[in-house]
């Protein structure tokens, strides 16, 4: 490497590419690098962020793009096939647009997605970790507590819930985190009793940090890559639950357009007028493979030796 | 050379040797800790029952009942006791079978469900078995041939499984070889013209028409049976691939499938007598755990195809807001849930010579 | 334990088992990874063994031979020849056919190379029925004999067990009889004593001696073990980074010149010449770099 000016742009690439950090910032973003390049290689993970990207993009323009609104029924206009009038994938039984409709949906699956892929595993990591941390008979009890949740089916579950709140949107929502919280407490706990046994817990105890301290600023950080491949492929799952409890007419109510609520609204006609029920399963489709090859490609990027890569 | 003294005897590890109060125990834990979770998850129901729903009593004697009739409910429901002894009734109640009676039916819940189960039984068999039967070698096929194209297909194949739902695909399954094709017959398990002259022995329509020697009525449900079947199948299919495929995976790079190459034994000898054999340890689990699955699946998938069986109670009940069904459903669901898993680990033990 | 015991017949007759210029390579990621470079070496109905550290490439060497190299892994070689037959112009089925049969190679710890679900007598009769056609009682009973071969007490019931239930001893010795029991002409020891116990390892050790002895095979012992090789074969290999660095007699080993093989030496404590610290082994990085040494005869 000649000196002067020549050494000094040493491109961001090398920086990157480097086999000896020379600070802790540069290994930690030589890392994330090697991690995107890996990620990158794989072109199915990368589809699937594409069609997450694709979902927010049309969550905040949605408005923008929907042709029409999606509520404003035309009964002259009812069941029309895909492309007829100017209608991309044509109108249900009252006439909507079916597109617009989808796009709308595509914001309600988002909201439900995020507010489920937060809060059931924070709430997870919180009784993983408790348990793990504190042991005995705390441990014992939100064991089998978790144990218990995992026991039922999750739909089914959820369906009890919600039969007893009342059909509603968040009511919904809320019978998922019920019923997704506990394989993020097994996760958690797991994690836990593992980094437990390691000495620098030993040696951040004995410098009087307590125990919320530790749990929070050292445990909870290294349960995070395990937890975000788990949620990544849940969220997959999770879609597929929200549209059954949809389906069933137990999530968001007529006439938001829920892309389950849809599916059951066409199936009425589905032998003649087969693109009303088909549009919007095709978007739900979309959606939970998008999660599905996402996670997969996280978690080949993340976790090796699951030795599920190509 | 001297004779090697053999002083290591063949140790035994637990298994022939062991004693019985040792086996004894176990089996007593594994029952203590099943009952447990059986009673958690009906302490959830009675949540689900007693506790949220506002006011329990108006959802069995409706908005209009006059207040005595509402307090002789409030009474006979026990809602007037402390929680805890209600819950105690409750546990005493469903362990001696009974469930509360259906506002829809007017019939004991129990009843019910003995009646529509084994139209799900039936369901979720077939199922598994196709699930199984294609699954495991298309598992083994895209394991042994990592990274191709063969592995491609079978994997984005099983991909498009978990991503779709599974009651959309069922009814895009009925517009396809219903409607358009005309291969399957249409919803429900068997034309109203047949239905109910075979007698009952089994549960399982396919196999009493076969007893009674029907075989007409035998291909008349196998054509309503066949497609909610393949669609549940197919779920089933893509989880059980996937699984075979990962445990293969793990197998095929042990070194006891070196050593079978180094005694000169054929890829077909070492893939099947070597690796699948270790796998099918592990797949039984996987394959009981798909059983169990195919349970939750069926919920939704009974509703497209008018399947008169556990799905399809649990939520005509709910749009109904009967609520003693949904429980009632709910909880022979968990159970069937907890016992399956059970089923599966002891199986485990069995298969396994190394549990033993 | 026998040094020097073994056939010496390598005289003008072509070498049991010869190699040229062996290579074996695994693409990474920016670059390939060379696991044995240049190797070049003859055996004949003796012992050889094969001296190095982790990743040195010797247990590498060992399955090249066996062309047991997967992908993405790929050998190569001028050739490598079994009795002057040339291994690498076979067809797979061939290979099959010599695998077991003529060349045989036992591993480490037969707590994994041993199938956990077949009991073991099963496996030495597979191994048996893998190239001649008998029945499988006539499978059963020879066996069994292997088994007494390798000192196994009360083999009728060891046949039954499975390999979980065997300790870890036994279980090499049951390796050994299921590797043997095709009668190879080469055996192949890939650190055949390094996961069992020490007093162990002497009865393992006195089995293949006993064995390589009686039929007159060649073997190749693979170890890091510097002190066991050399008083256990006729002639050592010392191999650093994929390379042969050095060969010689066992007999002459304390001779030897290249500093890594004297680093080694001088690395192990002795007792008629104890020191006041034992030297630490100095890499030098041109150990790695230049032409490896052939192996000879």
């Amino acid at each position: 490497m000649s000196g002067g000016g020549v050494a000094k742009r040493e491109s961001w690439r090398q920086w990157l590419a480097t086999d000896v950090p020379r600070s802790r910032g540069q290994a930690k973003a030589v890392q994330l690098y090697l991690g995107w390049l890996a990620f990158r290689s794989n072109t199915l993970a990368v589809i699937g962020l594409a069609i997450l990207v694709l979902l927010v993009l049309l969550w905040i323009f949605g408005p923008l793009i929907a042709t029409q609104d999606p509520f404003a029924q035309a009964l002259a206009k009812r069941l029309l096939p895909p492309g007829a009038e100017g209608h991309l994938m044509g109108t249900d039984e009252l006439g909507r647009d079916i597109y617009s409709r989808v796009v709308h949906g595509a914001g309600i699956a988002l909201y439900i997605v995020t507010l489920v892929a937060i809060t059931a595993p924070a709430l997870g990591l919180i009784v993983g970790t408790l348990a793990g941390y504190l042991g005995g008979w705390v441990d014992v009890t939100l064991m089998r507590l978790t144990d218990i949740f995992l026991a039922f089916p999750k739909l089914v579950l959820a369906l009890a819930f919600v039969a007893a709140l009342g059909a509603g949107l968040e009511n919904a929502i809320l019978a998922l985190i019920l019923t997704a919280w506990p394989p993020y407490a097994r996760i958690a706990r797991a994690e836990t009793l593992t980094i437990r046994k390691s000495e620098f817990i030993d040696a951040v105890r004995i410098q009087g940090i307590g125990s919320v301290r530790i749990i929070v600023g050292h445990i909870w950080p290294l349960c995070i890559s395990s937890i975000i491949i788990r949620v990544t492929l849940d969220m997959a799952g999770i879609i597929l639950t929200a549209a059954g409890l949809g389906f069933l007419g137990l999530g968001a109510q007529p006439p938001t357009p829920e892309w389950g609520a849809m599916i059951s609204s066409g199936r009425k006609f589905v032998l003649d007028q087969w693109w009303v029920a088909t549009m919007p399963g095709l978007a739900i489709f979309t959606v939970s493979l998008g999660f599905n090859l996402l996670g997969d490609g996280l978690r080949d990027v993340l976790d090796p030796k699951s030795g599920g890569g190509s | 050379m001297s004779q090697v003294a053999n002083n290591e005897s063949v140790e035994r590890r637990g298994g022939r040797a062991l004693p019985l109060n040792d086996t004894l125990r176990r089996i007593g834990q594994i029952t203590f800790s099943v009952a447990l979770t059986m009673v958690g998850l009906l302490a959830i129901t009675f949540v689900i029952g007693r506790v949220m729903p506002v006011d329990p009593v108006l959802a069995v004697v409706g908005e209009r009942a006059s207040n005595e009739v509402y307090e002789a409910a409030r009474k006979a429901m026990g809602l007037d006791r402390p929680l805890i002894v209600q819950f105690g009734l409750y546990l005493r109640d469903v362990f001696s079978g009974d469930l509360g009676v259906s506002t829809l039916t007017a019939r004991p819940v129990s009843a019910d469900i003995a009646r529509v189960f084994p139209a799900t039984l039936e369901l979720a068999t077939i199922a598994t078995l196709i699930g199984t039967l294609l699954g495991i070698p298309a598992g083994v096929l895209a394991a042994v041939y990592k990274g191709r194209l063969i592995d491609q297909v079978i994997r984005v194949i099983g991909l498009f499984g978990y991503s779709m739902p599974i009651f959309w695909l069922g009814l895009m399954g009925l517009l396809v070889f219903y409607g358009i094709l005309g291969w399957v017959a249409g919803p429900g398990r068997i034309d109203v013209y047949y239905d109910g002259i075979v007698p009952t022995t089994t549960g399982f329509i396919l196999i009493d028409s076969l007893i009674a020697g029907e075989t007409e009525i035998f291909y008349n449900a196998f054509s309503h049976i066949i497609l909610p079947a393949s669609i549940l199948g197919y779920y089933s299919l893509a989880y059980i691939s996937r699984m075979t495929r990962s445990f293969m995976l793990e197998q095929l790079g042990q070194e006891y499938i070196t050593t079978a190459r180094v005694k000169g034994l054929s890829e077909m000898t070492v893939i099947w007598r070597h690796a699948v054999r270790n796998v099918m340890v592990p797949l039984i689990t996987v394959v009981a755990l798909s059983y169990a699955n195919l349970l939750e699946g069926s919920v939704l998938t009974e509703v497209i195809f008018s399947w008169p069986g556990i799905g399809s109670y649990i939520t005509t009940a709910l749009l109904s807001a009967d609520m003693a069904a949904v429980l009632g459903g709910t909880i022979v669901v968990g159970a069937v849930f907890v016992g399956i898993n059970l089923l599966s680990d002891v199986l485990y033990k069995v298969v396994d010579p190394r549990a033993r | 334990m026998s040094g020097g015991g073994g056939g010496r017949n390598g005289i003008a007759s072509t070498p049991l088992l010869r190699l040229d210029d062996l290579w074996v390579r695994f693409p990474g990621h920016n670059r390939v990874i060379e696991a044995v470079r240049g190797v070049s070496f003859s055996v004949g109905r003796e012992r050889v063994g094969i001296v190095g550290e982790s990743g040195s490439g010797k247990s590498m060497t060992g399955r090249a031979i066996l062309r047991l190299i997967r992908h993405p892994g790929r050998m190569s070689a001028n050739c490598v020849e079994l009795e002057g037959e040339d291994l690498l112009a076979l067809s797979e089925r061939r290979m099959r056919d010599i695998r077991g049969h003529r060349i045989s190679m036992i591993m480490q710890d037969p707590k994994y190379s041993l199938n956990p679900v077949v009991r073991v007598g099963e496996q030495i009769a597979e191994a048996y029925r893998a190239h001649s056609r008998v029945s499988s009682g006539e499978a059963r009973r020879r066996a069994i004999e292997m088994l007494e071969a390798v000192q196994i007490r009360d083999p009728e019931r060891v046949y039954e067990t499975y390999p979980h239930e065997v300790s870890g001893g036994m279980g090499q010795r049951i390796m050994i009889a299921m590797m043997l029991v095709p009668e190879p002409d080469l055996l192949i020891a890939d650190e055949p004593t390094s996961a069992l116990d020490v007093t162990v390892q002497m009865q393992v050790l006195a089995v293949i001696d006993k064995l390589v002895a009686e039929k007159g095979m060649g073997l190749i012992f693979i170890s890091h073990d510097l002190n066991l090789v050399a008083s256990f074969c006729d002639r050592v290999l010392i191999m650093y980074a994929g390379r042969i660095v050095e060969t010689c007699r066992a007999a002459t080993l304390h001779e030897a010149e290249h500093p890594y093989t004297r680093g080694l030496l001088n690395s192990l404590p002795r007792i008629d010449q104890p020191v006041e610290r034992l030297k630490v082994l100095a890499r030098d990085e041109a150990w790695s770099e230049g032409a490896g040494v052939d192996g000879g005869t």
